[in-house]
């Protein structure tokens, strides 16, 4: 028995407490774990004093958890997927205001409206098709014709992601509640016996021809080729036509807590987020997501950041997602 | 009592009263009442949370046809998975124990083996290599490969220790093999197969992991939907009481064919068993048996080794899957230990001093089984932050005590088969030689019952290794499992980097696996069937 304890012990100790003198700061990573973790790892190079704990776990439920916690919450930095999380907390009082330096560093449209928390990456939203279920000249060019009958059986759904809110958000802007739940409905019936729970589950249901089309965010697609060589992709990416609505840029992005106790090191890590040194890390990294600041461009072999035209929606009017979450049980897909 | 009542007649003796101790065994109440109460804990955090929100809310979010959806989903499920898992379990335990099946050792040591690999480690293997394996059918076939064991180890284990003369006489009136194996062999191992049967049911209403990975959608999944997506408590928590109310039916059920059934087979003597004969049935036996060994271990073993030799080249993850490694084994074993040392009053309660209200709360600790680890690790960590300041909050004590509550009835299994084993007369002959309760706790009980606690601490050693839901939401800053660091590195698509953690946690659950078959293989009475909470001393 005791040499278990002591195990425990140990194991404890070893989670507690990095060993270094300094501070130690904790991170909530709703992000890409080895990008994420990667980038810590230069942090703590270039911060020798300042060690840095890192929670991973889906966005949603890091932002369950800090709300939960409230003024107690061990997190620092939260380091979110997408804006809505984000400004879920900054609505509710739990983001610190970000030094001026930091916001800079990224264009000012992909930061918080209040400056809460900066924009430190994007994602775009495409089409990923099985060309022998689909051929390419039968894609549609906006996302509503998804929901037409043509295309039943065919289409694939990861309704709970919350890559899918932004969407559904652009989707109500463009066309109203009403005709956006119509839509909605649409797709469902479209996907029956497609609905997956994540997208990268979608995006490998496409690749192996289970389901012909689907929408995900750019980077699932890239992300899965580097792990099964281009010889085993099957599918391909297809973007709707510019400024549609299921053509939504979404920036993923990083705030400090009102609650940390380590405001100055907490800052310093979002400093190094969007610094030239942490977008490079992000440009050459697996999540093939885009860097946006210090102007930094991506070295992966995606389409330009630059040369995207997508819907004009803006941070703000993407907001909490919660008149998305709303539609999608109204719509039964939650 | 009526007023009017009669005077009841002199002299009746209660016959269930003969035998027992006049003492009230009160240590063992008390340590009872408190673990019953920590189980109890999370369900009416359930209760609590479901009734905050209010009447309004959750009847819209139950009364509505993605409800009914999603409970067919779940029931055509456990129906089927249970009953396939009830045949195949059956019939291997069967050819194993009974038969002259060409090298039958070796199967029925492989045969335990995928008790060992986690449930999303079975998914991921099949969908990886099969493109095809998805939605009812394939979350079908990998539940049923992954958790036939639960059926498999407590049947043969019966069949093992059943009296051969039934067989025998049935042989000389002359009933064919058939017949033979359904009136004599399925007879004997009733009682094993319907505990096993309702392990499976609860298992599978709270799988998660396997279930995202195929794209099926059941109530467990939803739970977690209405969790991550909406932040919402309540809807989750409503939700996870219809689950809750699943596998009371569940409990039900197997009570009532138990019931039907009645008649207990007489144990007889446990001797040797004279194999029978497969004759021109042994080449589709063992292709049988082939296939599922093959289905269940080498699929995803095959997975596994394929993505770390052909997957992308990936950094190498030498340190963090010892790290892990090391986590997850103390947890497990922490965990092991409390989970079975809150089974132990609890078995010597019902089998020593048996009640119907005993039995009746012990039984319904299984109901813990069915809820989603998320719920458990909700309710810990919310009591937590809202009553005790947020101590021990995202600590590993509170980690290890949510596996426990979570395990406590594969603990409870494996402790009460060897309680209900350990001769009475024994404890009675020290206690009457002038040993204290205490002493003859210590030197007689306890070493009678060893073999059950290690059993038990096995099982809940194996089911923590491959835990994830709770242990994503409990685990302290910073640590990793190797179940989580697998699901991160799944969850990003890089399988090569996955795959080594899956391997590892093979590993580290082959071992308790294997002790946990041999005490299987050595209970030499129907009790390895404990479920049955009447075991009678």
């Amino acid at each position: 028995m005791t040499p278990l304890f002591s195990l425990l012990a140990g194991a404890l100790a070893l989670s507690a407490c990095g060993g270094v003198s300094g501070t130690t700061i904790t991170l909530y990573n709703g992000q890409h774990v080895e990008t994420t973790d990667a980038l810590v790892a230069a942090f703590e190079k270039s911060h020798p004093g300042i060690h840095v704990l890192v929670r991973s776990d889906s966005e949603n439920t890091l932002d369950a958890q800090i709300v939960e916690e409230g003024p107690r919450s061990p997190a620092d930095v939260f380091f979110a997927e997408n804006s809505p999380a984000l400004e879920y907390l900054q609505d509710r009082g739990l983001l610190a205001p970000l030094p001026r330096d930091v916001l800079a560093a990224t264009p000012s449209r992909f930061n918080s409206p209040t400056g809460r928390w900066v924009g430190v990456t994007a994602r775009v939203s495409v089409m990923v098709y099985d060309p022998a279920t689909i051929p390419r000249t039968k894609l549609p060019t906006s996302i509503l014709a998804l929901a037409e009958s043509r295309y039943r059986g065919l289409l694939g759904l990861a309704p709970s992601e919350t890559d899918f809110q932004p969407i559904v958000t652009a989707v109500v802007r463009a066309v109203g509640r009403a005709r956006a739940l119509a839509w909605l409905e649409g797709l469902k019936r479209n996907a029956a016996g497609h609905l997956y729970a994540s997208n990268e589950a979608l995006t490998l249901a496409v690749n192996r021809g289970a389901v012909g089309l689907a929408v995900i965010d750019q980077y699932y697609w890239y992300r899965l080729r580097a792990t099964l060589g281009t010889g085993a992709m099957h599918s391909a990416l297809a973007p709707f036509a510019p400024r549609d609505p299921g053509y939504v840029v979404d920036v993923s992005g990083a705030g400090v807590l009102a609650s940390s106790h380590h405001r100055s090191a907490a800052g310093a890590l979002v400093r190094f987020l969007v610094s030239r040194a942490g977008q490079e890390i992000i440009a050459r990294s697996d999540s093939f997501e885009y860097p946006i600041a210090s102007g930094v461009v991506t070295a992966q072999p995606e389409t330009p950041f630059a040369a995207l035209q997508p819907n004009p929606i803006t941070i703000a009017q993407l907001g909490t997602g919660s008149t998305a979450v709303a539609l999608l049980r109204e719509a039964q897909l939650l | 009592m009526s007023v009017g009542a009669p005077p009841q007649p002199v002299g009746v003796v209660r016959p269930a009263r003969v035998g027992r101790p006049t003492r009230r065994p009160v240590t063992l109440l008390v340590t009872s009442a408190l673990v019953v109460l920590a189980l109890a804990g999370p369900l009416a955090f359930l209760v609590v949370q479901a009734s905050d929100a209010g009447w309004g809310p959750i009847a819209r979010l139950l009364f509505r046809s993605l409800t009914a959806s999603l409970l067919w989903n779940t029931v055509r499920l456990s129906v089927v998975v249970t009953a396939l898992c009830a045949v195949l379990g059956t019939l291997c335990a069967y050819l194993v124990e009974r038969t002259d099946l060409p090298g039958r050792r070796l199967w029925g040591a492989l045969l335990v083996v995928p008790f060992a690999i986690p449930d999303f480690v079975v998914g991921f293997g099949w969908t990886s290599i099969a493109p095809g394996v998805a939605g009812y059918w394939g979350a079908v076939l990998v539940m049923t490969l992954a958790v036939y064991p639960l059926v498999y180890l407590p049947v043969a284990a019966a069949l093992r220790g059943a009296d051969p003369a039934l067989e025998e006489v049935a042989r000389s009136l002359g009933l064919g093999r058939l017949a033979r194996f359904w009136r004599v062999t399925v007879g004997q191992a009733r009682r094993a197969i319907l505990g096993g049967c309702l392990l499976v049911t609860l298992v599978i209403l709270a799988e998660y992991g396997a279930f995202e990975i195929l794209g099926y959608q059941t109530f467990t999944t939803e739970i977690f939907s209405e969790y991550s997506v909406g932040f919402d408590l309540a809807a989750a928590s409503a939700l996870s009481l219809v689950l809750v109310g699943l596998s009371l039916v569940a409990l039900v059920v197997q009570n009532l064919v138990r019931e039907r059934h009645g008649a207990r087979v007489a144990r007889g003597a446990a001797r040797h068993h004279a194999p029978q004969r497969l004759g021109r049935a042994t080449a589709p036996a063992l292709v049988g048996v082939v296939t599922l060994v093959v289905a269940a271990l080498g699929v995803p073993v095959g997975a596994t080794l394929y993505w770390m030799t052909d997957g992308a080249p990936s950094a190498l993850t030498g340190d963090s899957l010892v790290g892990a490694g090391l986590t997850t084994a103390a947890y497990a074993a922490a965990a092991g230990l409390l989970a079975t040392l809150m089974a132990l009053p609890i078995a010597l309660l019902v089998v020593r001093h048996p009640s119907r209200l005993r039995s009746a709360l012990s039984q319904s600790t299984l109901l813990i089984l069915a809820v989603p680890g998320v719920v458990v690790a909700l309710a810990l960590s919310s009591f937590t932050e809202q009553h005790l300041g947020g101590l021990g909050y995202q600590s590993a004590a509170l980690l290890v005590l949510a596996y426990a509550l979570m395990f406590f009835p594969l603990a409870l299994v494996g402790v009460r088969a060897s309680v209900a084993q350990a001769p009475r007369a024994l404890e009675e002959v020290a206690g009457s030689l002038g040993l204290s309760r205490a002493r003859v706790f210590a030197r007689v009980t306890l070493p009678l019952v060893a073999p059950g606690l290690a059993a038990a601490f096995c099982l809940v050693f194996l089911s923590v290794v491959t835990e994830l839901t709770a242990t994503l939401i409990l685990i302290p800053t910073g640590a990793q499992t190797l179940a989580t660091q697998f699901w991160a590195y799944q969850q990003n698509l890089a399988y090569g980097q996955a795959a080594p953690f899956a391997l590892a946690m093979m590993a580290v659950a082959a071992v308790p696996a294997y002790l946990l078959g041999r005490f299987f293989d050595r209970l030499p009475t129907q009790r390895a069937s404990a479920l049955d909470p009447r075991v009678l001393p």
